[in-house]
């Protein structure tokens, strides 16, 4: 089959993947560790230890505190010091627990051996349990708990697994780094995963620019010999990592507005979710490293890592390790250059989902002076929803709520190819973020009042 | 040729009749009757449509106003009293006089008193910046500095004082309509009585943190001390979370709490003499002396 593409809009920004020849390593262990209890999509975890308390490496430190939230486990042993809110990345105070590390002392139950266990269990309630037991989130980026996404609400059945490879946001290489040096981990979670969801399809897409991923991968898929499961080839393009972008070019099926990819019979997973599955169901290995790539633009190859990390060490203590702050850094971004948040606060620590630290340069990062809309249509060339970014910057102006929901602003995915594409410099990513949350809020406020309504009428 | 213009001329004559037949009876079948107390109203109205009493405009309020039974929710404070007793006689209300009001910014995070330690560079937008981060300051409370309140403001009231990075407002144009305090997603600006010849009292800070954590923030920070709660013998003070607040319809401007404040996060406004702290320190501890040996 030859590569293919979503159908709509995105860009082509330069690769810049300079740390993709960085193998693994494994970051050295801070003397103190914050472990944040806001780390996923949903409410924030519930701690479940005490101050003074001793811990062990994969210990539960704290619970769900809702539906959609997910277990936490201490990512080293020591003694807990404190649970005390912290500021995070942006600057504002969030639950943490603090943890003295003494030695490394892991959890008994969990299988550190490397060998790999290719015998998939049989129990889909076995699977997800452990799935959820080990506080399994999504990688990608938007940190949605594994085990809610794996369980398709009733009447809607998921036909294809997709398992989201592409790492199109420039500079980042932890998923490549983890589909070269673990693709049969890869592929094993791709397969506990397609059997949880009923053995349905399962696909992997790979970005064209990465040909060594896509031989191991596909060399590991051949090995393993699970049925129905192939690589696809990916055309390279941003944002094909969006869940509605890849479901896209893989399946050919749209989400409608306000949609989720189960609608159209697809679940997404990144591939480092895929190996955290593999760690948590065949390892009994909660969650409690991922890997972060450390890299930037004109900075020494010495600076660059792809660094195997526990959660929770200070993002100042990984600069740190990786030979320090670069001279020419103006700005550090926490994620791709494109989605990424910037640093406003180099104590914050490392949470699941954290994917790298970067470097950005003041020629690469530095805004360039507004000037006025010239109407040439590019930013709406270049929406991947299909949305038209100058009006709705227009309709935010404006304060018209209703217009901007009836053109859509809360089906933004904020990839920034809208501001990344402007001549004029218009910030239209702030301002249309700032419109989906106005959108969002008002919507949320209507099912809440038709709710309440549909109760008051039952009664 | 002239045949083809007397026509078209004649036509046109009779349509234009017809037409205005049509129209006369139309005007006169589906009449409105309206109140016309309201156009009376809205004559007397500043006519800025500000939305500052609640309504979507002056022609809104009037509308309100004609219907409603009493003038308890109506009150334009661009007018003030003056334009609420037009009003009231029209409608043959009465209305109590309010005292007018003012926007008062709550910050004194300046350049100088509040260091910054990281560079903003997205739009120049308060509202996007709250929604990014916790500002460019340690203080997640403070101004941020983009100016939200001053493009907000109809009457030109607001300014960026260039110097100190923060509003100013000019309380001869400011006509308390509120349209700032929306505007700030701090919630910084406030609107309070404009006091006796413009004298007020107010704690420039909305900093909740801890004491140490918001003097390290910023050298102006309200630090919950308490100090001035403890000296004001009105009640006009009260500190919740680290912050202290002065009520204005309780504060008697006696000055003493601007004099004990250890951070100068209290300031008089519009006052026509400077503040002596020593001497006001004097008086304080001379009453207090009193009272210990009255028992």
């Amino acid at each position: 089959m030859g590569k293919v593409t979503f159908s709509r809009g995105g860009i082509h920004p330069r690769d810049c993947k300079y740390a993709r020849e960085c193998a693994i390593e494994e970051l050295p262990l801070p003397k103190t560790v914050y472990v944040s209890m806001v780390q996923h999509l949903g409410a924030p975890a519930k701690p479940l230890v005490a101050p003074g308390d001793s811990v062990k490496v994969g210990q539960v430190i704290a619970e769900p505190g809702g539906f959609i939230s997910a277990f936490i486990h201490s990512p080293v042993s020591g003694t807990v010091k404190g649970i005390a809110p912290r500021k995070n990345l942006a600057g504002d105070p969030v639950m943490h627990v603090e943890i003295a590390v003494e030695g490394d002392e892991w959890d008994p139950a969990i299988d550190r051996s490397g060998d790999l266990v290719t015998d998939i269990p049989d129990d889909k309630a076995l699977i997800l349990g452990r799935i959820k037991a080990c506080g399994v989130v999504g990688l990608g980026g938007a940190t949605f708990p594994t085990h809610v996404k794996l369980s398709p609400p009733p009447g809607k059945v998921a036909d294809c697994l997709i398992i989201n490879g592409s790492e199109c946001e420039p500079f980042l290489t932890s998923d490549y780094r983890i589909m070269i040096e673990r693709p049969k981990e890869v592929v094993v979670g791709a397969a506990i995963m397609q059997k949880v969801l009923d053995g349905c399809h399962c696909v992997i897409g790979i970005e064209e620019n990465k040909p060594e991923a896509i031989a191991a991968i596909r060399a590991a898929v051949a090995e393993l010999g699970y049925p129905d499961i192939r690589v696809q080839v990916l055309r390279k393009r941003y944002p094909q990592g969006g869940e509605k972008q890849l479901i896209d070019a893989v399946l050919h099926r749209q989400v409608g507005s306000g949609g989720l990819p189960i609608d159209v019979g697809a679940v997404v997973q990144n591939v480092t979710t895929s190996f955290a599955v593999y760690e948590a169901v065949q390892k009994n290995k909660p969650l409690i490293s991922n890997i972060l790539t450390v890299t930037g633009d004109k900075i020494p190859a010495k600076l660059q890592h792809n660094y195997l990390f526990r959660i929770g060490v200070p993002l100042s203590f990984v600069m740190e390790q990786a030979g320090g702050i670069p001279d020419t850094a103006a700005k550090i971004v926490s994620g791709g250059p494109m989605m990424g948040k910037a640093v406003s606060n180099l104590d914050a620590t490392t949470v699941k989902g954290t994917a790298a630290v970067l470097y950005l340069s003041e020629a690469a990062t530095r805004r360039q002076k507004e000037s006025h809309c010239i109407r040439c249509g590019k930013c709406a060339d270049a929406c991947p929803m299909g949305l038209e970014p100058f009006l709705l910057n227009r309709l935010y102006k404006a304060a018209d709520l209703e217009a901007l929901e009836k053109n859509a602003a809360q089906d933004c995915i904020e990839c920034g190819c809208c501001l990344y594409s402007c001549p004029a410099h218009i910030p239209l990513l702030d301002h249309i973020r700032q419109a989906k949350g106005q959108v969002m809020g008002v919507i949320r406020a209507r099912a809440a009042a038709a709710k309440a309504a549909a109760e008051a009428k039952k009664q | 040729m002239t045949q083809t213009v007397i026509w078209t001329v004649a036509i046109l004559a009779v349509l234009g009749f017809l037409l205005a037949l049509i129209l006369f009876w139309v005007a006169r079948r589906f009449k409105v009757e309206e109140d016309p107390r309201i156009d009376e109203v809205e004559k007397v109205m500043p006519g800025a449509n500000c939305g500052g009493c609640g309504f979507a405009g002056c022609r809104a309020f009037a509308d309100s106003a004609v219907k409603a039974a009493n003038m308890d929710n109506h009150y334009c404070p661009v007018g003030g009293d003056e334009v609420m007793q037009k009003v009231a006689s029209i409608l043959g209300f009465t209305v109590t006089a309010k005292a007018p009001q003012v926007a008062v910014v709550r910050c004194n995070g300046s350049c100088a008193n509040r260091p910054v330690v990281n560079d903003y560079d997205g739009a120049a937008s308060c509202r996007v910046k709250a929604a990014l981060y916790s500002g460019d300051t340690l203080c997640s409370f403070g101004c941020l500095g983009c100016g939200d309140c001053v493009a907000a403001c109809q009457f030109g009231a607001l300014s960026m004082d260039p110097e100190t990075g923060l509003p100013v407002v000019d309380a001869q144009k400011c006509t308390a309509c509120g349209a700032c305090v929306k505007a700030c997603p701090r919630h910084i600006i406030e609107l309070r009585n404009e006091g006796p010849r413009g004298m007020r009292e107010v704690v420039r800070c909305v900093n909740k943190d801890k004491g140490p954590v918001a003097r390290k923030a910023c050298a102006a920070a309200c630090i919950g001390c308490g100090l001035c709660m403890k000296t004001c013998q009105h009640g006009a003070i009260t500190v919740a979370d680290n912050l202290a607040y002065i009520d204005y319809t309780k504060c008697k401007l006696c000055r003493e709490c601007e004099a004990v404040c250890p951070t100068g996060a209290i300031h008089g406004v519009n006052f026509p003499r400077e503040l002596d702290k020593e001497a006001v320190k004097k008086r304080i501890a001379d009453r207090k002396n009193k009272e210990a040996a009255n028992g």
